[in-house]
């Protein structure tokens, strides 16, 4: 009887020890990152280049917690086709506004 | 009769059928808040002016909730954990953590969309306000959730630990699985909406 993480990271204490401390790792860079985000908005930088250092830094965040919370590192292979699938269609669909743009049709010259 | 492979792994994919489930659903979930995301850019890119989110909501408490958020993620990761180290008592205090951080963001969403509502701003009144409700009021509508599910598992659903603890781990982890994507939700939400 096994489970799909019982069986990758054993039933070791040692091995749960090793995960947990870097849970906590994870927990005080999301934080460290939470400033670093207020920290941004509050130098009041040109719009493009605030847009893009705020969505750099939630990526990060993202990542972290998708990575290591979600245990995508240690995920099976099926799990992470279906999210690259995700993310296909997640890309298409936000990059429906800038194709709305880019066709030069109506109001826009 | 039985629910098959809520313990043992399918031997075609790897994975419990509950953990394929959670991760489909999730998928779904990412379209859906991605469909939200697409229509802000749409909106704000097409609106001759936008306010900047700072000058109308509050920062400081939208800071104070994405640290409350981001601490409810490592107390429901935490009462995974305690459930693999087979410590129920344990596992007990992190989710009740969990649920109380949820309860404290709800709570302070309360008083932020109270305050609104009291200075004559609503969904309607502009489309930066529309765009707001929407994505935090469904994003609300999640923790809301979440909570539900988690305090089920903290309640009437810890039975299960009893009889066939392995079971009760895995739908506590698929539980976490939902929180820590709520949190994920709202950590593109923050910066976005309050500081852009």
């Amino acid at each position: 009887m096994t489970t799909d993480h019982a069986a990758d990271l054993g039933d070791h204490a040692a091995d749960l020890d090793k995960h947990v401390r870097v849970y906590l790792i994870v927990f005080v860079a999301l934080m460290v990152l939470t400033i670093v985000t207020v920290a941004i908005a509050r130098v009041h930088l040109p719009l493009p280049i605030a847009v893009s250092l705020a969505l750099l830094v939630a990526t990060i965040k993202g990542s972290l917690v998708a990575c290591y919370f979600m245990h995508l590192v240690s995920e099976k292979k099926l799990i992470l086709a279906v999210l690259t699938l995700t993310a296909v269609f997640f890309a298409v669909l936000l990059a429906l506004p800038i194709l709305t743009y880019s066709d030069g049709f109506g109001t826009h010259p | 009769m039985d629910i098959p492979y809520t313990v043992e792994v399918r031997r075609d994919t790897g994975l419990t059928n509950g953990k394929i489930g959670i991760w489909l659903f999730l998928a779904s979930e990412v379209m859906l808040f991605g469909a939200l995301f697409a229509s802000y850019i749409l909106i704000r890119t097409g609106s001759p002016s936008w306010p900047r989110g700072d000058s109308i909501l509050n920062v400081p408490l939208a800071t104070f909730n994405t640290i409350v958020l981001i601490s409810s993620s490592i107390t429901m990761v935490m009462a995974w954990a305690s459930l693999m180290r087979r410590r129920l008592g344990t596992f007990r205090l992190y989710m009740g953590g969990t649920i109380f951080l949820g309860f404290v963001f709800l709570t302070v969403k309360y008083f932020e969309y109270s305050h609104k509502f009291h200075d004559g701003l609503f969904p309607s009144s502009n489309n930066f306000l529309a765009i707001y409700f929407t994505l935090t009021g469904l994003h609300m509508l999640h923790v809301a959730g979440g909570m539900a599910v988690n305090a089920y598992f903290l309640g009437p659903g810890s039975k299960l630990y009893k009889t066939n603890p392995v079971w009760f781990t895995n739908r506590v982890e698929n539980s976490g699985l939902f929180w820590h994507f709520v949190d994920l939700v709202w950590i593109f939400l923050f910066p976005t909406l309050y500081l852009l």
